[in-house]
């Protein structure tokens, strides 16, 4: 059997008696009712110690009701599907729910780590720099120790089960809250035709109008809340986005709204996606996102008992939960009033109200007076007695301003201290856009600053607290925004309903309350209850000497929280200011960022994960190599095949027999990933001069040209072999990476400074498929399955292409070679790649043709010293770095893009790092790919660094390692000895050599 | 996330469709090897970066794969109109904070 729900009232709220829900915290079975959260039902269990805090370890109670909860931060459910870190107060309880406290060791209730508490004096602000900072290696120590300490939940360890979903929307008017200033702007906003979205981050809509007992006309508040509702639905113009909250408001009203869909589900009873991600471009945007009450900070404000005036009311109204028996109410102003009001009404003790003001008069104020409450006027709660819950409130008188302590203090009995500061509207949403709030002293709390998006801000968000007014500005607003998207003329038909509000008289601006001993003495008055943030701590920031509130916010962590400090900030920055001796408007707030309640990853990814989170390209031969074998290397979105071990085989033993058997006889590589680019028209020619270093204008149809293509900057961006076609038609090849940013990179010329060429360009990369035969038998294995050209070498020469039929399809055959060895680039319409691929492998088979992948090509061209672009050069490398001065063309007419630059003081400098080889002395060493290099290993650290190692392999070929590296003057250091110290503390020593290793003179090419 | 006018496809599309190109009304000198390193580096490296009216490139890369300019307010992301290539910008920089 559960316990018996102590704190439940028997009747009352919007629970529902008759439909009991069993879950469990920290293992202990609890029962509470549909229509309960969490919070609300641990407070009707009368648990009241729902956590311990970050820093001290202190136990801590329910404090508020909504998102802005600082302390009832839970985990939920276990295993794949446990979630961290959500509010108690936003978790709606289902059958069989497990909730678990996130902080805590070994339990909330026994806490080791309060011994922490202890030593707090130990443990300032900015402790963790202070402290922990040095030495580094006992860094991973602390953070051990301070990740338990910390109490953040457990993020799961098992792959996310559920599914997530995103929605794109265009609306007309946006709507964010669902109180009765949003619910007023949206009746309009519908009525008058508008596309409307209305999102509430509470699993139903009404705001303020849930937690109270307010009537609007004739209606109950609640009645009409229904009736608007009703109204609402029954509109086709109309969402209703209840457990949405929307997160983050982004550039030109772009705002993203989280939709918990069946989180609140029996597991069993989940159907669909978990959550929802809405992207929503809305023309108008209203901000109805209510106010949060400002909690007061005095002493001990933190013992579980102390909470928001308007919660203790939320819990009464709305959950039938009196969260105590004897309450004591501490206000600033008159509108907490009706928390007492409320209190009373339920048949429970109002102990008193402690009102900090001298003389607080209002119709509330007095009503409470006729009911026989007592009202401690000029008073302040200083301290509050009690460790694990309130036992009783310290109250002392205050000066007039609230800032001293008139006379001695004296202890009133209670179990529950409701504390009130005035409000803080909700401004999170509009300082996402960089707006900064501005303050308003008259509202004593930041308002919505100017925003230049197409959104206004209405009701309690915008500083107007009244019912009235909040339906009045929401109607006007929905009225407004539906005429600005062409719905209706802009007019609020909203006729004020007959309602009698109370008035209210001026509250307060109280945001420390003072204590017998000075604030750095007192015990403990917490402003940020999340992050453990004191006065104290804040004042001793200001001390240290910041003065910029976003410094203090960082040495302090005050606002850090997953709260984001709604609750805290406001005070924080008061006792901030006056530290400082300035006022607030000049001390200003921090800014808000999204997203403005902690969102799940899984939402943000939706359905982009696995095997959808990339698109993967394939090539026409793809399943062949899958079916021998292959490994794969992933170039950009390519999987092209790495190697092809054979059984058993490592990497380097399989590389090391592709590599021989393509110079000693004949191997097969898929290339038809490189990037292609038909190029045609009339400028054609001078167009690819332009972008090269050499010049194309001469090149004849059937004729091939490599080119390095520069930046304007005259660093090498890409290369590849251009073929003319026909006149005025080209083939340029690109880096199987690059192909895209080149396309683009000749689009941006031709559009914008040279569009009076004609020319044009179009990716065919896609089109064809490329088998690349390389080896000495090369020409014996294309010669078996293409008879209809002359292959010999004197009429099919080195950087020729011919059209002509290979195994039965027409082809473009390039003679250009990666290798260094006889090569024929055979290129086919795509969908006959793996046809030509196999017959290829078929005419080879009496000469051995073995297939090879990446790495073998880049061993094959190493040897010949042959560059790869993003490899041997990283963006800082000219043509003339790279010992390629060769390749550019000194007497074009046209001065190509780059060629300024290489003619630049940086660019001719002696010492910049050049292309060349390296030779391990041991020649079984490899290099590793990136050592730093350095011409004296016992040269006192920080050593001078001479250049980089870029590629490195071994040669089976050459029976020795061999590496590419860039060096500082490298070129005029043939034969020198330089070091590479690796991080294991070894030295390789090698020697600088050319950066040609194999068959220097090209001869095995050209045959 | 913005939300931008191409001139060429005349239609409001998401930022997800195009790139960005940098600033806007850079001239290639016409004959750059009669450039100062001084004069070249200017062109090459040194790009204004005015708080307020910015006169941009940008390329419909998923679209129309066009390039054209923007006038983009960097405080407030506000775009104030985009034209094709070759036109002159009708909103310009108006205080002295801001560089045209």
């Amino acid at each position: 059997m559960p316990p018996m729900q102590v704190n439940r009232l028997e009747k009352g709220g919007r629970v529902d008696r008759a439909d009991a829900v069993n879950f469990t915290f920290n293992g202990r079975p609890l029962q509470g009712y549909v229509g309960d959260t969490l919070a609300s039902a641990l407070l009707a269990n009368g648990v009241k110690v729902v956590a311990r805090s970050f820093k001290y370890s202190r136990p801590r109670g329910v404090v508020g009701h909504g998102s802005e909860e600082p302390n009832a931060i839970v985990q939920v459910a276990s295993g794949a599907a446990t979630i961290p870190n959500l509010r108690a107060t936003q978790v709606q309880i289902y059958e069989g729910l497990e909730a678990f406290s996130v902080g805590g060791w070994p339990s909330v209730d026994f806490d080791l780590m309060s011994v922490v508490g202890w030593f707090s004096r130990l443990m300032p602000p900015g402790f963790y720099y202070k402290t922990f900072m040095w030495p580094a290696r006992l860094w991973l120590t602390y953070e051990h120790f301070i990740r338990k300490a910390a109490g953040l939940g457990q993020a799961p360890q098992l792959r996310d089960p559920d599914s997530y979903d995103k929605l794109n929307h265009h609306c007309d008017v946006l709507i964010v809250g669902a109180g009765p200033a949003g619910l007023s702007a949206a009746l309009e906003a519908a009525s008058a035709g508008a596309r409307v979205i209305i999102a509430d981050e509470q699993h139903e809509m009404g705001g303020s109008l849930l937690s109270g007992k307010a009537s609007i006309g004739a209606l109950s508040g609640q009645q009409w809340l229904q009736d608007s509702c009703e109204q609402l639905a029954a509109y086709g113009n109309v969402t209703v986005l209840p457990r949405s909250t929307v997160f983050g408001y982004y550039d030109h009203n772009f705002l993203a709204i989280l939709e918990r869909r069946n989180d609140h589900l029996v597991p069993q009873l989940r159907t669909g996606s978990r959550q929802r991600l809405h992207r929503v471009r809305a023309r108008q945007v209203i901000l109805a996102t209510g106010a949060i009450e400002r909690p007061l900070v005095f002493a001990n404000n933190d013992v579980p008992g102390v909470m928001l005036a308007s919660s203790v009311c939320t819990y009464l109204n709305r959950y039938g939960v009196a969260p105590g028996k004897k309450l004591l109410l501490f206000t600033a102003n008159d509108n907490a009033y009706q928390c007492a009001l409320d209190w009373h009404a339920a048949g429970r003790t109002v102990v008193a109200v402690v009102d900090s003001r001298a003389a607080p008069d209002g119709p509330k104020v007095n009503a409470c007076r006729r009911a026989g409450i007592e009202v401690i006027a000029g008073h302040g709660v200083i301290d509050v007695k009690g460790k694990k819950a309130v036992n009783a409130a310290i109250v002392a008188p205050l000066n007039a301003e609230g800032t001293a302590l008139t006379g001695s203090s004296r202890p009133l009995d209670c179990d529950l201290i409701a504390c009130s500061g005035g409000w803080s509207p909700v401004v999170h949403l509009s300082s996402h856009n960089g707006v900064k709030p501005r303050w308003d002293s008259d509202a004593i709390g930041f308002l919505p600053g100017v925003s230049s998006q197409a959104e206004c801000s209405v009701g309690a968000a915008a500083g107007s607290y009244t019912l009235l007014a909040c339906l009045a500005e929401g109607a006007a607003a929905g009225a407004s925004a539906a005429g600005k998207t062409g719905n209706g003329n802009g007019e609020s038909g909203f006729v004020a309903p007959n309602t009698q509000e109370k008035t209210e008289h001026a509250p307060q601006a109280l945001f420390l309350v003072p204590h017998s001993q000075r604030t750095s003495r007192a015990p403990k008055q917490f402003v940020d209850f999340q992050l453990d943030v004191t006065a104290a701590s804040i004042e001793l920031a200001a001390r240290e000497g910041y003065e910029s509130v976003e410094h203090v916010k960082r040495y302090t962590a005050m606002g850090f929280g997953t709260d984001q400090g709604k609750l805290g900030n406001i005070n924080g920055i008061a006792i901030l200011a006056r530290a400082l001796g300035q006022d607030i408007p000049s001390t200003g707030t921090t800014m808000f960022r999204p997203c403005y309640t902690p969102t799940t990853f899984g939402a943000l990814a939706g359905r982009d994960v696995a095997d959808l989170f990339d698109p993967e390209r394939y090539t026409a031969m793809h399943r062949w190599h899958l079916e021998h074998g292959a490994q794969w290397e992933n170039v950009g979105q390519w999987k092209r095949p790495w190697y092809f071990p054979q059984s058993g085989e490592s990497l380097h033993q399989a590389v090391n027999r592709e590599c021989l058997a393509v110079r000693s006889s004949v191997g097969l590589l898929d290339a038809s990933t490189l990037g292609k680019i038909d190029i045609q028209g009339r400028d054609a020619a001078e167009f690819i001069t332009r972008m090269y270093t050499n010049s194309y204008l001469k090149l004849a149809p059937g004729k091939c040209r490599y080119g390095l293509m520069l930046k304007e900057d005259g660093m090498i961006f890409d290369d590849g072999v251009t073929a003319c076609i026909s006149e005025n038609h080209y083939l340029m090849h690109t880096t199987t990476g690059g192909a895209a940013g080149v396309l683009a990179w000749l689009e941006l010329w031709h559009q914008t400074e040279w569009p009076h060429l004609e020319v044009y360009f179009t990716s065919v990369t896609d089109h064809w498929s490329t088998a690349t035969i390389s080896g000495p038998n090369a020409r014996k294995v294309l010669a078996k399955v293409c008879d209809d050209i002359d292959l010999e070498g004197d009429q099919f020469k080195f950087l020729d292409w011919r059209e002509c039929t290979v195994a039965g399809v027409k082809a473009r055959v390039f003679r250009i070679s990666f290798t260094g060895e006889l090569s024929y680039e055979v290129n086919v319409p795509a969908h006959s790649g793996r046809h030509i691929w196999e017959a290829l492998m078929a005419a080879g088979e009496e000469f051995a043709i073995t297939p090879y992948g990446t790495e073998t090509m880049h061993v094959l061209r190493a040897e010949k010293g042959f560059i790869i672009v993003g490899q041997d050069t990283d963006g800082s490398m000219t043509p003339q770095d790279m010992n390629m001065d060769w390749i550019v063309g000194k007497n074009k007419t046209f001065s190509f893009i780059g060629k300024r630059s290489l003619a630049r003081s940086d660019s001719i400098r002696e010492g910049r790092k050049q292309l060349v080889g390296l030779r391990t002395l041991d020649p079984l060493q490899v290099l590793p790919e990136g050592s730093q290099i350095v011409n004296d290993p016992a040269e006192a650290i920080p050593m001078a660094m001479q250049g980089h190692v870029t590629s490195s392999y071994y040669s089976a070929n050459l029976k020795h390692s061999i590496a590419l590296a860039v060096v500082k003057g490298g070129l005029g250091r043939m034969g020198d000895r330089v070091y590479c110290p690796l991080a294991d503390g070894a030295v390789i020593e090698a020697e600088i050599v050319d950066s040609v290793f194999y068959d220097p003179t090209g001869e095995r090419q050209n045959v | 996330m913005l939300q931008i006018k191409c001139p060429y496809c005349q239609e409001l599309r998401e930022e997800d469709e195009f790139s960005y190109g940098g600033e806007a009304h850079i001239e290639r000198p016409a004959n750059p090897e009669a450039c100062s390193d001084e004069e070249w580096g200017a062109y090459l490296f040194f790009r204004k970066n005015p708080r307020g009216v910015h006169h941009e490139m940008w390329n419909h890369a998923a679209g129309c794969r066009r390039y054209f300019n923007v006038t983009r307010n960097t405080v407030t992301y506000e775009i104030l109109e985009s034209y094709p290539m070759g036109e002159k910008p009708a909103v310009l920089a108006a205080g002295p904070g801001e560089r045209n």
